[in-house]
């Protein structure tokens, strides 16, 4: 019998493998990168090969929707830049003007981003009510 | 006046715990008795103080007190009476309270029962006295729920300011589920608080035996039990309320409480070896440390906005101090982990690849990488960042290629590992053991594959589910019919008899057989439809066996909020089998839209309806989904708690594992190495 301890280690390292392996097929799949509007108008061509994650406020009256398509101007720090959404998911109802969003997907030959996902939050809701200060905290 | 009190009942409980911790410490240096008892009494009153703390916020939103700012941003004059008193748990301010709360509560069970531990109760009170101080300084300094909103006066004064109306509750939370989901995942976040201050505390003092093992997992299994509980109904909360058709998505906040459930089911196993052979003592003390400091991690996570999430409904810069804690309870644990090295050395070696110990290594392992890839995963976007400076996330194609041949191998360990022997198991009783389970698992797939399905993982997963029946099937067949022979009872007499004979046992089995149902159910997402559609009056949708008929549309308002009603009718073939009606709402209070999932849920599939929208001349759109054997999940859920509930029975034959039992626990490990 050869040690039980040689084996282990050959299973446990044949597991590890495989798994490592999976994973970094999963993550060439999956891999999105963050970067603001002003970085996508920068990057040009060599944002194409990339899928990207932008995040930024909708803009008012901006929404229009065509069938099942939805174009929009996203804005972030006073760059906007339109897009248009083509996923298979349905527009979430927090989708509406000013609210925060955020696009998954490519940025196209047209200029215009082609989001896959499409998050929404309304941007009202979670700010802190206005004159709410921590001095104003009986605690302390 | 409510909120005074409630703030005064913080301070009071935060003074309490301080005593609690401190005195205990003093207490466990010294060993002065008197001290001892003070510091437990201390500890006791936190409950109770922290009751009135709750009792006055639920006040305070039953009067519509819009002078609170958390009142005010939670809640609105018309909002139901359920929702106002679960409003409490919607926000960071409430739910942190709530945290401690829920905490304050186990460590009083913990500090008027467990009386007979010794020395170990004691320092496990001041440990958690110490958690619970943690949390209490948040609540009465950081983010106290009972602060007023302010405005600024003309004359550049803060004056108080009482708004007519509340902001209102996100209307995502107004579902009834939600006045479960939160507090069960708390009961089980929190709980794992009580396993982490036995073992440290056992750590601390060296505790001689495993009595603090016994004591460790029944609290790791209440524990366990709820956050088991918590995920499921969060899953069935995603579900039923969020309208993607789906119920896990791998969102970050989904994730948190994921993970030390992993870690949890990991030492839940890994426990047994040290019971049984007194191995594995370093990786089962760090298994409960890892598994409480994901909780916090947890509650951090969802709280943070380090990552982001759509669960997350409350996000503040309370992160710095969660990161403070975690840290400071990691070096306490590593600090005591390297003092009291010698106490946890191993008593045996693992001797051969085919044997219980073995399968419990690998499930741990198994478990563990499976956590360590949901790590790696949710944290992704803050790792890249902080190593090439690009944020960058991965989606649930990486979780689910890793992960699906992680609890498919998990699975068919399921089915092997409590059927191996200790220490070693012959080739005839592996034989005897498997050869029909395997039988019928392969038989499964020829046949299922003969029906046309072919989905890999969807096959395998049947087979293996098929597999770990059959050997779960025998088990209590076979215990049942030597208690048949020896009494000659019926069936179901010898069947409760030896369940409660050894209820871990059985109930673990249960809670086996409950987890191959819930991948059934999963597996079943292998097949998933969907169909979307523009449909005016007496449009017919058809996906697979159903067809939806728009029959009817209303509009119109509740105090709460503004709707567009569709009634469709659903039909299979020439039966109509009932009548949906989902919803666009518009909550007036919060300006918020939400839409009412309508589900037509059965035992071989659920249509899932969705009225996505209205296009520009006024049609409604509906997304349908059919979605295969997703009631599975929910009644696999259902037995894994039941399984749960049976473990946690005490027993007619209670496992006693004290030092000296050794050697009777030889004895049957030789019967076990028998065939048992
Ligand atoms: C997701 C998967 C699993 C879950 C949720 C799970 C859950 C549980 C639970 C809750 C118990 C009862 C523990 C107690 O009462 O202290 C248990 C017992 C047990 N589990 Fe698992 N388990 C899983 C996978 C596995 C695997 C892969 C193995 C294989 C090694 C295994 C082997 C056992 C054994 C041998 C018992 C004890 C039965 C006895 O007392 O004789 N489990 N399991």
């Amino acid at each position: 019998m050869s040690n039980p301890k040689v084996k282990f280690a050959i299973a446990i390292g044949i597991l590890l493998g495989a798994l490592a392996w999976l994973a970094v097929i999963g993550m060439q799949e999956s891999k999105t990168y963050y970067i603001t509007v002003a970085e996508l108008k920068q990057m040009g061509e060599s944002a194409r090969e990339k899928r990207l994650r932008v995040g930024g406020r909708v803009v008012a009256g901006s929404i229009q929707r065509e069938g099942r398509r939805v174009r929009f101007l996203l804005e972030q720090n006073d760059e906007t830049v339109p897009v248009v959404y083509v996923g298979r998911d349905p527009v979430p109802d927090t989708f509406v003007d000013h609210a925060e969003a955020l696009v998954e997907g490519r940025w196209g030959e047209d200029g215009v981003f082609h989001a896959q996902k499409l998050q929404a939050k309304c941007a009202s809701k979670y700010e802190p009510a206005e004159g709410e200060s921590p001095s104003a905290s009986p605690g302390t | 006046m409510m909120d005074s009190l409630g703030s005064f009942a913080v301070l009071l409980a935060v003074t309490a715990c301080a005593y609690a911790f401190i005195a205990g410490i003093v207490a466990h240096r010294t060993g002065h008795p008197v001290l001892r008892e003070t510091a437990r009494r201390a500890g006791v009153t936190i409950f109770p103080t922290l009751s009135v703390a709750i009792a006055c916020l639920w006040g305070l939103f039953l009067a519509n007190e819009f002078s609170i700012a958390y009142v005010a941003n939670h809640s609105n004059r018309d909002l139901p009476l359920l929702y106002k008193l679960t409003a409490l748990w919607a926000g960071q301010e409430g739910s942190l309270l709530f945290w401690s709360w829920i905490l304050s509560g186990y460590m009083f069970v913990v500090l008027v029962r467990h009386r007979e531990e010794g020395e170990l109760r004691p320092l496990a009170g001041a440990i958690l006295a110490g958690v619970q101080l943690f949390f209490l300084i948040l609540n009465a300094f950081v983010v106290s729920p009972f602060r007023p909103l302010a405005e600024v006066a003309a004359d550049g004064t803060m004056r108080p300011f009482a708004p007519p109306d509340g902001r209102g509750l996100n209307p995502l939370l107004q579902y009834p589920e939600m006045a479960l989901h939160p507090p069960t995942l708390y009961l089980g976040y929190v709980g794992f608080s009580v396993p982490f201050a036995f073992a440290l505390a056992a750590l601390i003092t060296r505790s001689p035996g495993e009595r603090w093992i016994h004591v460790t997992r029944r609290w790791t299994m209440i524990a366990w039990g709820f956050l088991s509980l918590g995920i499921l109904m969060g899953a069935h909360w995603a579900y039923a309320v969020l309208g993607w058709g789906g119920y896990w998505a791998w969102d970050p906040v989904e994730n948190a409480s994921f993970m030390p459930w992993l870690t949890g089911t990991a030492f839940l196993h890994s426990v047994m070896m040290q019971e049984r052979r007194g191995m594995l003592k370093v990786w089962n003390v760090w298994l409960v440390f890892i598994t409480f400091l994901l909780c916090v991690f947890g509650t951090f996570l969802t709280r943070s906005g380090v990552v982001s999430s759509v669960h997350a409904f409350a996000q503040s810069p309370i992160g710095h101090w969660f990161a403070g804690f975690l840290l400071v309870v990691f070096a306490v644990c590593l600090f005591f982990f390297t003092r009291r090295r010698d106490y946890l050395r191993s008593e045996h070696r693992l001797e051969a690849v085919l044997s219980r110990e073995a399968s419990f290594l690998f499930n741990n392992l198994v478990l563990l990488a499976a956590c360590f890839a949901v790590l790696w995963g949710t944290l992704f976007p803050v790792i890249s960042e902080a190593i090439t400076g690009n944020k960058v996330s991965v989606g649930p194609p990486f979780f689910n290629r890793v992960n699906i041949p992680i609890f498919l191998f998990l699975l068919l360990l399921t089915g092997v590992g409590p059927l191996l022997a200790w220490r070693r198991t012959s080739w005839e009783s592996l034989k005897r053991n498997f050869t029909a389970p395997t039988l019928i698992g392969v038989a499964t797939g020829v046949l299922l594959f003969a029906f046309g399905v072919r989905e890999p993982y969807a096959l395998i997963a049947f087979m293996l589910a098929a597999f770990v029946t059959v050997t779960i099937v025998s088990e209590f067949w076979r215990g049942a019919r030597v208690i048949r022979s020896q009494t000659g009872r019926t069936w179901g007499q010898a069947l409760a008899q030896l369940v409660l004979r050894n209820t871990r046992r059985y109930g673990g089995y249960i809670v086996h057989f409950g987890i191959v149902v819930v991948f059934v159910g999963i597996a079943g997402a292998a097949f998933n439809k969907e169909r979307e559609m523009e449909m005016p009056m007496g449009a017919t949708l058809e996906l697979g066996r159903y067809a939806v008929t728009v029959k009817d549309r209303a509009q119109g308002e509740t105090p709460n909020y503004i709707y567009d009603r569709l009634t469709l009718e659903v039909r299979r073939g020439d039966k109509v089998l009932t009548m949906l009606m989902p919803e666009r709402r518009l909550y007036k209070a919060s300006e918020q839209p939400l839409t009412k999932v309508m589900i037509h849920s059965g035992w071989r599939e659920d249509l899932y309806i969705y009225f996505a929208g209205v296009t520009e001349t006024g049609v409604p759109i509906i997304h349908a989904y059919l979605n295969p054997l997703v009631r599975w999940l929910w009644i696999g859920g259902g037995i894994v708690i039941l399984g749960t509930l049976i473990a946690l029975y005490p027993g007619r034959q209670p496992m006693k594992v004290a030092v000296s039992e050794r050697a009777a626990t030889r004895e049957r490990e030789v019967a076990y190495a028998k065939g048992d």
